[in-house]
């Protein structure tokens, strides 16, 4: 992929406004400019820097303006995402955040994680006919860019709150689920209070995903948005312990959405996981994103001087645990997963910056069991390595252990990034919320209403571990069906 | 924000602390704790709650400076405020009437057991309380601690108050004396939990411990807070914080709470400088 020089050539370009489309399909993509990966790894700023304004509307004058477009069809809340880019590409950068808003509260942040090669950009018809998603439309980036400029621009204006109704909504949980809906449903006059059980708002947003991939001020800002329209936030309230849901209702709420999502990490059940030195991959990145363990000691969370780490898994989370282990200063991480390369569930640009930065990838290999040292400490991991038989159930060729492969590799950090289940409290304290045998909420998916009268669920602690579009998505559907439920007073 | 009512030391390393927290103090029970930051980028630490009021809005912390944080919180004055404080987490005591009950607190433990004594007296039971220090300034609450039992038993390892040795000493005596135990709650240091354990193992006595591990978020989020029982791995904030003292590993709890040692020594030395 060739950076096009932005300047006269793309002037020239700018002026003609009725390309053909095969001269849509001769501009290249346009590539973001990036920290360079030997840089990058001794600070935690964001990787790219986003595309400039020329750039993005060269990579705008590519989208072929398709009247059934695929890429809407694979957004999961259906942004009108040729209109979006029109805009762009007109140099109307505030419709086009517009459009998306329409659908869409959090651009910035979906921008920036959403999986765009399986979702608008796998239909492409520019990827397409290029032979691949890599050239198609850079929708998620385009995304990313309007956003940007729509902060750079200063305070977003509030959105109109229509007439106070009287109606609480007691929203657990400050996720993207939790926030999509809190917005939504105040829009429509209602009184919102978020209760978090962290001391900081956003979720996984906040506490997972690394400030190198998703700056935290972007999502401190969507608070702060919500907070004008007149979201009330309370931190530190953990419901279930200080207020059952029962609790809410009796205390003058009139509808709760449950967005408590899955953190419950993960343990693989194998021999040493106690030992001193293996982290959940939650815990490892909490005390490194929300707790800032990377400025240790001018903060004061703690986190291990690691020189060689193994991080086991290949979705986001393991490459975001990789890529902050080395940040931390580690010389050698592993990746050790157990499937090859084109199973990793992790967005491909993850797994591209993942590479470029040194992770080093263990691939068809699994961990057996973590051997420690005589005070406690990780030594050693033992791994087998692995070949692709049958397909399993999930479609994918089952990997299979080749006997004798056994070897140790020297670490002293284990991170475990094999996945998270939903998280229980909820549940355990309001037991006429019916779960599934996975202990996700089950919910009627066309109003993600749950069992009980009056409360709805949506995010991961009813997907099960996903995505933050998919949880939007959810929200967005829950919002719709609580404003009906509390206009009719119907369940 | 909550506010801070009155700070007190009990010795010097040892305070006690009231905060205002009305909706903490109305829900919590015995044996559960809180979650406390002092400074914007401080860390998160648990705390078992050792008193309160539901009808005065507080709770008390008894709190042992070990660290930086419990050294910053000590700093705190009446009339300032907490910048995070979250709870009541983790599981109550499960009270019940079950017959005799020898409560052991160990140093700062014997605050967080004054509540689960006065909970198992309220409940019908009869109370034996043994308090153990090192010395005689660390045997703190005597009184309190005598106005919920039936009797109370005091240890120091230096013999400067009460019977000379520790509180196994303390729990052998009665069990010498024919007593017939129906559980054992002991809340204090892993190494005193410990023994504990093996003794009251040895004489098959039911007994519940509650443990102080390292902990970040305290909702069962991140799993720093782990510890095997009965060769399962538990979340000592969701799933604790106590639990059958024959089953927990207590080496390895032991082992666990050395992950930041230097670390933390660190912290303190920069916060002397
Ligand atoms: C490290 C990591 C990287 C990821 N990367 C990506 C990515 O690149 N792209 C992508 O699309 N997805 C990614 N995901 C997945 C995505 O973040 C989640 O699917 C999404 O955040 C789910 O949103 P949610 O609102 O359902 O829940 P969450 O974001 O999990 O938020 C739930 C909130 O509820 C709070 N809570 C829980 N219990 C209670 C309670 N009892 N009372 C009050 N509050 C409570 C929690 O503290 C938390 O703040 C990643 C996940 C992780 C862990
Ligand atoms: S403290 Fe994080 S799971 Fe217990």
């Amino acid at each position: 992929m060739k950076e096009v020089p932005a300047g006269p050539a793309a002037a020239e370009m700018e002026e003609k406004k009725n390309l053909t489309p095969k001269e849509r399909l001769q501009i290249p993509t346009q590539v973001m400019r990036e920290q360079e990966p030997g840089e990058r790894i001794r600070n935690v700023k964001e990787v790219p820097f986003g595309y400039t304004d020329d750039q993005a509307k060269i990579e705008a004058s590519r989208c072929l303006q398709c009247k059934k477009a695929p890429c809407v069809a694979g957004c999961p809340v259906s942004i009108d995402i040729p209109a979006f880019i029109k805009y762009i590409h007109e140099g109307d950068y505030k419709n086009a955040v517009h459009t998306i808003k329409n659908t869409n509260i959090l651009p910035a942040i979906c921008g920036r994680v959403c999986p765009q090669e399986e979702q608008c950009q796998k239909g492409c018809v520019v990827g397409k006919s290029l032979g691949g998603t890599d050239k198609a439309v850079q929708i998620g980036k385009l995304e990313r860019f309007v956003a940007d400029w729509e902060m750079s621009q200063g305070k977003a204006d509030p959105p109109a709150i229509k007439p106070a109704t009287g109606k609480r909504v007691a929203i657990v949980g400050s996720g993207p689920a939790g926030l999509t809906v809190a917005a939504d449903v105040r829009r429509e006059g209602h009184e919102v209070t978020v209760f978090e059980a962290l001391h900081k708002p956003g979720g996984v947003l906040i506490y997972g995903i690394p400030e190198f991939r998703l700056p935290k001020a972007i999502v401190m800002r969507e608070v702060e948005n919500l907070k004008a329209m007149g979201v009330e936030m309370k931190y530190n309230m953990v419901i279930g312990n200080i207020h059952s849901v029962d609790e809410l209702f009796a205390a003058g709420y009139d509808a709760a959405f449950v967005a408590t999502g899955a953190g419950l990490p993960m343990f693989m059940r194998i021999d040493g996981e106690n030992l001193n030195g293996v982290y959940s991959a939650n815990e490892f990145l909490t005390r490194a994103n929300l707790m800032k363990a990377y400025s240790f000691p001018a903060t004061d969370t703690p986190i291990a001087r690691s020189k060689n780490v193994a991080v086991f898994g290949g979705g986001n989370v393991a490459m975001d645990s990789a890529r902050t282990a080395l940040r931390l200063g580690a010389e050698n991480v592993y990746l050790v997963y157990r499937r090859s390369k084109t199973e990793m569930p992790a967005r491909i640009e993850e797994v591209h910056h993942a590479e470029q930065e040194g992770v080093q990838f263990l691939l068809l290999q699994n961990p057996l069991r973590i051997v420690g040292d005589d005070k406690g400490w990780v030594k050693q991991v033992e791994c087998i390595k692995m070949e692709l038989g049958e397909p399993d159930d999930s479609g994918r060729r089952r990997p299979v252990p080749i006997e004798g492969s056994e070897y140790m590799l020297e670490v002293d950090t284990c991170i475990v990034a094999i996945g998270n289940s939903s998280n229980p409290l909820i549940p355990d304290t309001t037991p006429d919320i019916e779960t599934n045998k996975w202990g996700n909420i089950i919910v009627q998916e066309a109003t993600m209403k749950t069992s009980k009268k009056g409360v709805f669920a949506g995010g991961d602690i009813v997907l099960g571990a996903a995505t933050v579009i998919l949880a939007m998505g959810q929200g967005r559907i829950a919002a719709a069906a609580i404003n009906e439920y509390l206009a009719t007073g119907k369940w | 924000m909550n506010r801070i009512i009155e700070k007190e030391f009990i010795t010097p390393e040892v305070f006690r602390m009231r905060i205002e927290a009305p909706e903490i103090a109305a829900k919590r029970k015995a044996g559960q704790f809180i979650i406390l930051r002092v400074a914007e980028e401080g860390e998160r630490i648990p705390l078992t709650i050792a008193d309160g009021s539901a009808g005065e809005g507080w709770i008390e912390l008894v709190v042992q400076i070990v660290g930086k944080t419990t050294k910053l919180l000590s700093m705190l004055e009446a009339g300032g405020s907490i910048l995070d404080l979250v709870g009541p987490l983790g599981k109550p005591t499960h009270i019940e009437n079950v017959g005799t009950v020898v409560v052991v607190g160990g140093g700062v433990g014997i605050a967080p057991a004054h509540p689960i004594a006065q909970a198992m007296k309220k409940a019908g039971n009869r109370v034996i309380s043994i308090l153990g220090g090192r010395n005689r300034d660390l045997v703190i609450m005597e009184k309190q601690m005598k106005a919920a039992s039936d009797r109370v038993m005091i240890t120091t390892d230096d013999g400067s108050y009460g019977m000379k040795g520790l509180v196994t000493d303390a729990i052998q005596k009665l069990i010498d004396e024919g007593l017939k135990i129906n559980l054992v709650v002991a809340v204090g240091p892993p190494i005193m939990m410990k023994f504990v354990s093996l003794l009251t193992k040895k004489y098959e006595i039911p007994t519940l411990v509650s443990l102080n591990t390292i902990m970040v978020d305290g909702t069962g989020m991140c799993g720093a807070c782990r510890v095997s029982v009965g060769s399962k791995t538990k979340f000592v904030c969701v799933d604790g914080p106590e639990f059958d003292a024959h089953q927990v590993d207590f080496d390895g709890m032991m082992q666990r709470q050395k992950m930041y040692q230097v670390q933390e020594k660190e912290a303190m030395e920069n916060l002397k400088k």
